[in-house]
Formats: C-alpha cells, sequence, structure tokens
C-alpha cells in the first residue's frame, strides 16, 4: 500500500466483503441473503479499483452486482414454495464447517503472510481495455472461443433441461 | 502474434463439427435428426483421421500458451476412439432412453472438444476454460434423462459438486500464480528451479491435488461418482469414465510432472496416497454393490488408483506407463459400459441379479463383459496386466508398498469382477429367450474384445508409440 488512505479504503473494503459474505450465509430470509450478495460483489469491485483494474471492476458491477443477483433473485422468486423468512435455513454441520473454514482461513493466511509473493515487474497501464481487448484475439484466443463454445453449450443445456416433458418422456 | 494453425487442426475440425452438427440439426426435419449420430460418428472419424495424421506436427503456439507434443497428440487419440466408441456403440440406447439427437450429439463433441483443448493447454487459463467446457457439458448430459428423478439427482449432484471442485482448482492455479508470477507451465517450473514459491505453493499444490483428484474421482474426492455413474444415462457414463478421466489424466501430469517437478518431494507422497486410497476404498466398496452401473463406478475409482501410480513415478517409465493404461482402459471400460447399455435396452434393468444366464442368451455380451473385467482386474495376457506391469514396474524401487497394495487389490477386484461372471454365466435365465443385439453393438463389443485381447498377447507396438510419447514429454 502506498500510502495511508489506500490502506484504510482496503481495510474497509475488505471488511465489507467478510462482513456481507459472512450474512449471505447466515440470514435467514433468501432475499436478504441475495442483497447482501450485492454487497459483497460491490466491494470486490471497489477492491479492484484500488488494484488499478478499472475495466475488472466495471465488469463486476455489471455482471455479478447486477446480472447474476438479478438472476438469482428470479431464481428464488420462482422455486419459492413455504415461508419466504425461513428460506435460507442452517442446518446442524454450521458449527463444524463453520471450524473447518476458519481453520483453513486461517491457515491459508497464516501461510500467506509469511511467505514471498511475486510482484509483476511492470506498471500498471493507464488504459487497461485499450490493451485487454487486443490480446483477447491474439494470445488467449484459444480460451477466448474455448469460452464462446462454453456459452453455447450451458445455453442450449439449460433450454434443453427445463423443457416441458411429455409424458412419454418426449420433449422435442 | 502469430498462430499456427497446423497445430490446432484437430481442434478447429472438431469445433466445426459441433457447431455443424448444432445447425444442421436445426435446419432438417425433426423426424430426420435420428440421423445426426451417423454424421457425429463420421465427422468423429475424420477428426479422428487429422489427429493421426498430424501426429508428426509437434510444437509450442501461442507464446507457449498451447502445446502440442507426442504425448498430448495421443491422449487426444484416446479422448476422440473414446467419443467416437460411445456415438457408435450407444445408438440404440440413445434412440431409446435419451433422445433430443440435436443437443445430445452436439454436447458430446463439444465435450470432446473441451478435453482436447485441455490436454494441450500449457497455461491454466486454457486448461481451466477447457476443463470447464467438458465439464459443464457433462453436467448437461448427466442430467439430460430429466424426466427420470435419479438422473437429474445425479446432474444436481454433479452440478455442486463439480461446481465447489473448480472453484478449489481455481483458488489453487490463484495461488501457484501469485507464488510463481506466472500462469505458464514452463514457466512455473522454471521459476521453482529458481527458488520462487515456499508455503504459498505448496497450499496452492494441495488445492490443485484436490481440484483434479475430484476430477479423476480418486478417493476421497471419489464421493460423487457412484451416484452420478448410476443415475446418468449409460453412455454419458461411459464417456465420464473413459475420455473425462483420461483428459484429467494428462492435465495432471502435465501440471504436477511437467511443471512442478521442482517441489517433487512435497507431492509424491501425498499422491502416493491418493492412489493408496483411491484403490482401496473402490476396491473394497465394489465387493458388496448389487447394480452393475455402481459396481463399475467404484472399479473406476480404483482404476484411478492405479493409474496415480505412474504418477507417483514422476518419471518417463511412469508416464509411459499412465498412457498405455489410459489407452487399454478406455476399452475396457467401454465394452463393459457397452453391454450394461445393451442389455438395459432389452431387460429394462442394471441389477447384477438380473443377468443371470446372460451367457446363454446373448454369448458375445457376456464373453466381452467377461474379458472386459478380467482385464480390468489384470489377469495375464489381457491388455489390462500389461498396464498394470508398466505402472508397478515404474515405482517398484522405492514404493514397494504401493506395489504390494496394488497387487493385493487386484486380487480383491477378481472376487467382485468374478461374481458377475458367475451370476452369468452359471445361474439358469428366468426368461430364455436370447437377446438379440444390434450390428452397431455387436461391432463396438469387437472392437472392444479384439483390442483387449490383442494388446494382451502383443503390447509391442502400443508401449513403443507410448514410449516415445513419453519421451517428448520430458524432452520437448
Amino acid at each position: 500500500m502506498e500510502n495511508v488512505y489506500e490502506l484504510i479504503a482496503f481495510i474497509l473494503l475488505g471488511g465489507m466483503v467478510l462482513g456481507s459474505a459472512l450474512l449471505v450465509v447466515t440470514l435467514k430470509n433468501l432475499v436478504h441473503s441475495v442483497l447482501s450478495l450485492i454487497v459483497t460483489f460491490i466491494a470486490v469491485a471497489g477492491i479492484f479499483l484500488l488494484l488499478n483494474a478499472d475495466f475488472l471492476a466495471a465488469v463486476q458491477v455489471l455482471v455479478y452486482a447486477g446480472g447474476v443477483c438479478i438472476m438469482v433473485v428470479f431464481g428464488v422468486m420462482l422455486i419459492q414454495r413455504s415461508d419466504i423468512a425461513e428460506s435460507n435455513p442452517v442446518n446442524w454441520r454450521f458449527g463444524f464447517a463453520a471450524l473447518l473454514g476458519g481453520g483453513i482461513f486461517i491457515l491459508i493466511g497464516m501461510f500467506a503472510a509469511r511467505s514471498q509473493w511475486m510482484i509483476a515487474g511492470t506498471e500498471v497501464p493507464k488504459d487497461t481495455v485499450g490493451t485487454f481487448a487486443p490480446i483477447l484475439l491474439t494470445d488467449f484466443v484459444i480460451p477466448f472461443e474455448v469460452a464462446a463454445i462454453l456459452l453455447t453449450v450451458a445455453l442450449t443445456g439449460a433450454l434443453l433441461l427445463v423443457k416441458e416433458v411429455k409424458a412419454n418422456g418426449d420433449r422435442s | 502474434m502469430n498462430i499456427d494453425f497446423s497445430l490446432i487442426t484437430t481442434e478447429i475440425a472438431l469445433a466445426i463439427l459441433g457447431l455443424a452438427i448444432f445447425t444442421l440439426g436445426l435446419i432438417i426435419p425433426r423426424s430426420a435428426r435420428k440421423g445426426l449420430g451417423n454424421i457425429a460418428l463420421l465427422g468423429l472419424i475424420i477428426v479422428l483421421g487429422i489427429a493421426v495424421y498430424s501426429w508428426p506436427n509437434q510444437g509450442e503456439t501461442l507464446g507457449g500458451m498451447y502445446i502440442v507434443d507426442h504425448f498430448s497428440s495421443f491422449f487426444k487419440i484416446v479422448g476422440l476412439v473414446a467419443a467416437i466408441l460411445v456415438v457408435f456403440g450407444f445408438r440404440r440406447y440413445v434412440a431409446a432412453n435419451v433422445g433430443n439427437y440435436l443437443e445430445y450429439y452436439s454436447t458430446i463433441v463439444f465435450a470432446t472438444l473441451g478435453m482436447i483443448v485441455m490436454i494441450s493447454a500449457g497455461d491454466f487459463i486454457t486448461l481451466y476454460l477447457g476443463l470447464e467446457l467438458m465439464t459443464i457439458s457433462f453436467i448437461v448430459l448427466v442430467a439430460f434423462r430429466s424426466f427420470d428423478v435419479k438422473s437429474l439427482e445425479a446432474g444436481i449432484k454433479y452440478l455442486l459438486l463439480a461446481g465447489m471442485s473448480s472453484a478449489v482448482l481455481l483458488y489453487g492455479l490463484s495461488l501457484v500464480y501469485g507464488a510463481t508470477g506466472t500462469i505458464l507451465f514452463a514457466e512455473v517450473a522454471q521459476s521453482i528451479i529458481d527458488g520462487s514459491g515456499g508455503l504459498l505453493l505448496i497450499i496452492g499444490l494441495v488445492m490443485l491435488i484436490a481440484g483434479l483428484g475430484f476430477k479423476v474421482s480418486a478417493a476421497p474426492f471419489h464421493m460423487w461418482s457412484p451416484d452420478v455413474y448410476e443415475g446418468a444415462p449409460t453412455s454419458v457414463t461411459a464417456f465420464l469414465a473413459t475420455g473425462s478421466k483420461a483428459a484429467s489424466f494428462a492435465i495432471l501430469i502435465r501440471v504436477f510432472v511437467g511443471s512442478l517437478t521442482g517441489i517433487q518431494e512435497h507431492w509424491v507422497m501425498l499422491v502416493a496416497v491418493l492412489a493408496a486410497l483411491s484403490m482401496l476404498i473402490g476396491n473394497l466398496i465394489a465387493i458388496p454393490q448389487t447394480n452393475i452401473k455402481r459396481m463399475l463406478a467404484y472399479s473406476s475409482v480404483a482404476q484411478a488408483g492405479y493409474i496415480m501410480v505412474g504418477i507417483v513415478a514422476a518419471s518417463q517409465s511412469g508416464v509411459k506407463g499412465v498412457m498405455f493404461y489410459s489407452f487399454i482402459y478406455v476399452f475396457a471400460t467401454m465394452g463393459a459400459f457397452t453391454v450394461v447399455a445393451a442389455v438395459y435396452n432389452k431387460i429394462k434393468s442394471d441389477e447384477i441379479a438380473d443377468y443371470a444366464g446372460l451367457a446363454q442368451r446373448a454369448p458375445l455380451a457376456a464373453t466381452v463383459l467377461l474379458v472386459c473385467m478380467l482385464s480390468m482386474a489384470g489377469i495375464p495376457l489381457l491388455a489390462g496386466f500389461v498396464g498394470k506391469f508398466y505402472l508397478f514396474m515404474a515405482i517398484v524401487d522405492g514404493y514397494m508398498w504401493l506395489v504390494l497394495l496394488g497387487l493385493i487389490m487386484s486380487m480383491v477386484s477378481v472376487y467382485y469382477y468374478l461374481r458377475v461372471v458367475l451370476v452369468m454365466f452359471r445361474d439358469d435365465p428366468v426368461d430364455p429367450t436370447p437377446l438379440k443385439m444390434e450390428t452397431s453393438v455387436t461391432i463396438t463389443l469387437l472392437i472392444a474384445l479384439g483390442v483387449t485381447v490383442f494388446l494382451g498377447i502383443y503390447p509391442g507396438p502400443l508401449s513403443e508409440i507410448a514410449n516415445t510419447a513419453a519421451q517428448s514429454f520430458f524432452t520437448p
């Protein structure tokens, strides 16, 4: 961290991410959970901004905080059956999972603090989008095209699976 | 930035095939869609031809992000062979139980494309996207019979657990990136030699093993496989057990033996323990199973354990063993599942007890099931024996305990394989009418039988090819 303001911003954003993520799993009402999920995503976008990754931050807000969360809300509303206030129940494994998750968190945190991180040698360019776009179609062309096919498969698959099934098993 | 298109012909051809099936299926009338299976078959055979033809083509493109060597070409051929057998041997099963040819065949082709991209990946991003293309295609395929509760349950299970394993894998990849500062396998290897890493790298490593261990269904990450194997359409189960596993082993070798060799002492023991656990759990839990698909699922967990032995060796002979075994494993597993699907078509049951007297009703199917199972158990004169011999030879000095465990567990596996054989050959059938197999099933069974027996008696040529390929892996 270069200056104290960045440090303060980081601590605030980090606390926001952790706190709201915790709320996502503990809140009893699924819609409230989604709401705090949006807060988590926006705080993550803030951390991206701190790291000078402005394009990533914009994508995070548009796609995750916007698109994904709306989809989740739709999902919750469409399949809701009983009382919404009890839609995100906690089962007996909660304590165990919290212990395990916390343990792993502390372990990784300790290891991460002790080890040596590789710092990128070059400075982050001013215009991230301008440099990002060309490499998608040169160096990263195979992953890029594969992602396109992946989306096609996911779309057709989702369509197929939600199609109404007739009694004889025919969906066409 | 130049792209060497000659290196990625197979991938381009496969992508075109998948999209062609998709568009063609939308154009032709619904009643004609059944023919898409033949088009997929023909196309896959042509792509296999291209892959074999471009065997001498070696090199790296996109600045090391895409590696085409004999090692990756070999696994690509294995994946394509698995896809061809799936399309060919299960035509009747698909027509009777799955339907939706357009989506089914295009998703099968795209899953194969995912495997092939993953096998050739030279960096973490290509690896991850190939893996996700494969996994998401499989999620769709597993839940394909969405009118069947079991298939849906399997789909949801696979979706949740695959999502979690992907998250673990991604976290591991990001930690390795944080420790080494690069996403290219070759540069990761160099960076480790130069002394980067430390504790962070170890955590990344453990997460990579967990994430990829899930994909190959190695114990203790095998929980999903029995339920998913049982619930998925049998054709998908066969593809999941062969193609997906072979591709995941290829990438396990690429990541661990290829780029994390510098910290070998940290992961060899871990992989050895996973291999031992997989052999133990897979073989022991397979014994009480009454459903043949579940039994084959546990047996495939055990097979994953045997194959991981080759990774423990982390040497040329070990890699060669993995390649040889993956190849014969595809044929043995495909043969077994083709029989299961063909029998299910007739008697609508996957219970072992209903296989009573199969030897009298369908002699060829019973024989192929017998040979494939004995090959998986590692009986001499069948391909499985040679494969296990190569695998265990690679670690005979240093890991004697693992060799002994492998041998004992192979003996155990003979017991539950022979239990099925006993039911088929000794018991009298309830209904003695002969089961007539379709021509495509018969041909697939004959191919599986022929390859398993031939490679058991004369493994020389394939062994040579695997050896060359393993060599190209170590000396690019």
